[in-house]
């Protein structure tokens, strides 16, 4: 019943379509797991900047089908469903979607992260009435009204940057007294006129009945809480690795991340690449570096296999691809 | 009426007719163009239209329909709601996977 693959990626953003690209310009007829969320955090992007090779910037969109349509070219399968189960625990590996077995001797896992939520009941229940994770999605709701952005890295300032264009005004919400983003990034939202930053403060609550109202925030230092009016509030306080499919088949850290030494994982002919596996730099170009690492590391791995088998069936002739 | 796809065009001039008046509960995908989720959860609305006889499936373009994506207070896309006897009974926002979308707005069997 089980379709045979020599290599199954699981996940679809910039780690997972590099991945795919090497391998199937390596001949292993890649199938790749997109996910549901295919094209990754860059579809919740407007203009990539660091992308390198396109100096007027890139829409991340634009730039994930870009990267499909490559990995496609040479071959590569797409599913367009998550993955619902796997088992590494002997080969070839076993990945479902749902009802549907799909067989691997080598799995790269390149499911990225997620979103990070703060985790307040109210941020909950007004998630989609002005509490957001995605500026570019929700930003065209809030014309000319205040919002709300909370978190101190670069997606923290490219939403508020991009936010601002929109509406009156846009307060930084940040538990620190410092940003972590990019200098580059930093210096526009301080110097933009519509953009406020309240520091050393953290959201208590969003306020509001049926709309988000009010952030509420405490100070971290004097303890103080103010009402700050928003229509929105938008979300950018860093991302969660998508690894709970893979909690008890490899080796994870105690944030979820997968362990990996390269992009070897704890099981033999498991690889993982991109933000999965990544809790520093966590870029477009990172994920797809490692994504193409992985797939040498893949391929170099399958020869191995092979060869082996071949030295302990010399008479069994191959078909001469090796 | 129906696309190719199964998928119909909700507008403003359809909605009265084809949702609120609509005997069959029908499932509404507010999407515009510009949003990334949006694009990731239209093969699932797609599937499900293919799948289901016992709905309709629509979908509403919120930068062309404004007025009716205020009326629902929709400020977040996708947002996908389930209009039975012309309210909206369940709704779900953001892109997910299709068994958490149709438990999201209780369609699993």
């Amino acid at each position: 019943m089980a379709s045979e693959h020599s290599i199954v990626i699981v996940g679809g953003g910039p780690a997972g379509y590099t991945a795919a690209l090497y391998a199937s310009r390596a001949n292993l007829k890649p199938l790749v797991i997109e996910g549901y969320a295919s094209g990754g955090q860059l579809m919740l992007t407007t203009d990539v900047e660091n992308y390198p090779g396109f100096p007027d910037g890139i829409q991340g969109p634009e730039l994930m089908s870009l990267f499909r349509r490559q990995a496609e070219r040479f071959g590569a399968a797409m599913v367009q469903a998550d993955a619902s189960r796997v088992d590494f625990s002997s080969r070839p590996f076993g990945i479902w979607v749902e009802d549907e077995e799909y067989r691997a001797q080598t799995v790269i896992i390149a499911t990225g992260a997620s979103a990070r939520w703060l985790g307040l009941a109210s941020e909950e229940r007004l998630r989609g009435f002005g509490v957001s994770s995605c500026a570019t999605c929700d930003g065209f709701f809030f014309k000319d009204r205040p919002m709300v952005v909370v978190g101190g890295g670069d997606s923290a300032m490219e939403e508020a940057l991009y936010l601002a264009r929109i509406g009156s005004k846009v307060t930084l919400v940040h538990r620190r007294d410092d940003f972590r983003a990019s200098r580059i990034m930093v210096d526009r939202a301080l110097a933009h006129d519509r953009i406020a930053v309240r520091w050393n403060a953290v959201v208590d609550e969003v306020v509001g009945g049926r709309n988000v109202e009010a952030v509420r925030v405490r100070d971290v230092v004097t303890g103080e809480k103010e009402d700050i009016p928003a229509s929105a509030m938008f979300v950018a306080i860093g991302h969660i690795p998508n690894t709970a499919l893979f909690v008890g088949q490899v080796e994870l850290d105690a944030d979820g991340y997968v362990i990996t030494d390269g992009t070897r994982t704890s099981v033999e002919g498991v690889f993982a690449c991109g933000d999965v596996q990544d809790r520093v730099y966590r870029q477009a170009i990172t994920a797809a570096g490692s994504g193409c690492t992985a797939a040498m590391d893949a391929e170099r791995w399958l020869e191995g296999l092979h060869a082996a088998e071949d030295v302990s069936s010399t008479a069994a002739g191959r078909d001469g691809t090796a | 009426m129906a696309e190719d796809n199964g998928v119909m065009e909700i507008t403003t001039d359809n909605f009265q007719a084809t949702v609120l008046e609509n005997e069959l509960p029908v499932l509404i995908d507010f999407w515009a163009e510009w949003c990334g989720p949006c694009r990731m959860i239209a093969p699932v609305i797609e599937q499900i239209a293919a799948e289901r006889s016992d709905i309709v499936v629509g979908k509403l373009d919120v930068d062309e329909n404004t007025e009716i994506a205020q009326r629902y207070h929709v400020t977040g896309i996708p947002f996908v709601a389930l209009f039975e006897h012309g309210e909206i009974s369940r709704y779900a926002v953001g892109a997910m996977p299709k068994a958490q979308l149709e438990r999201a707005l209780g369609l699993s069997d």
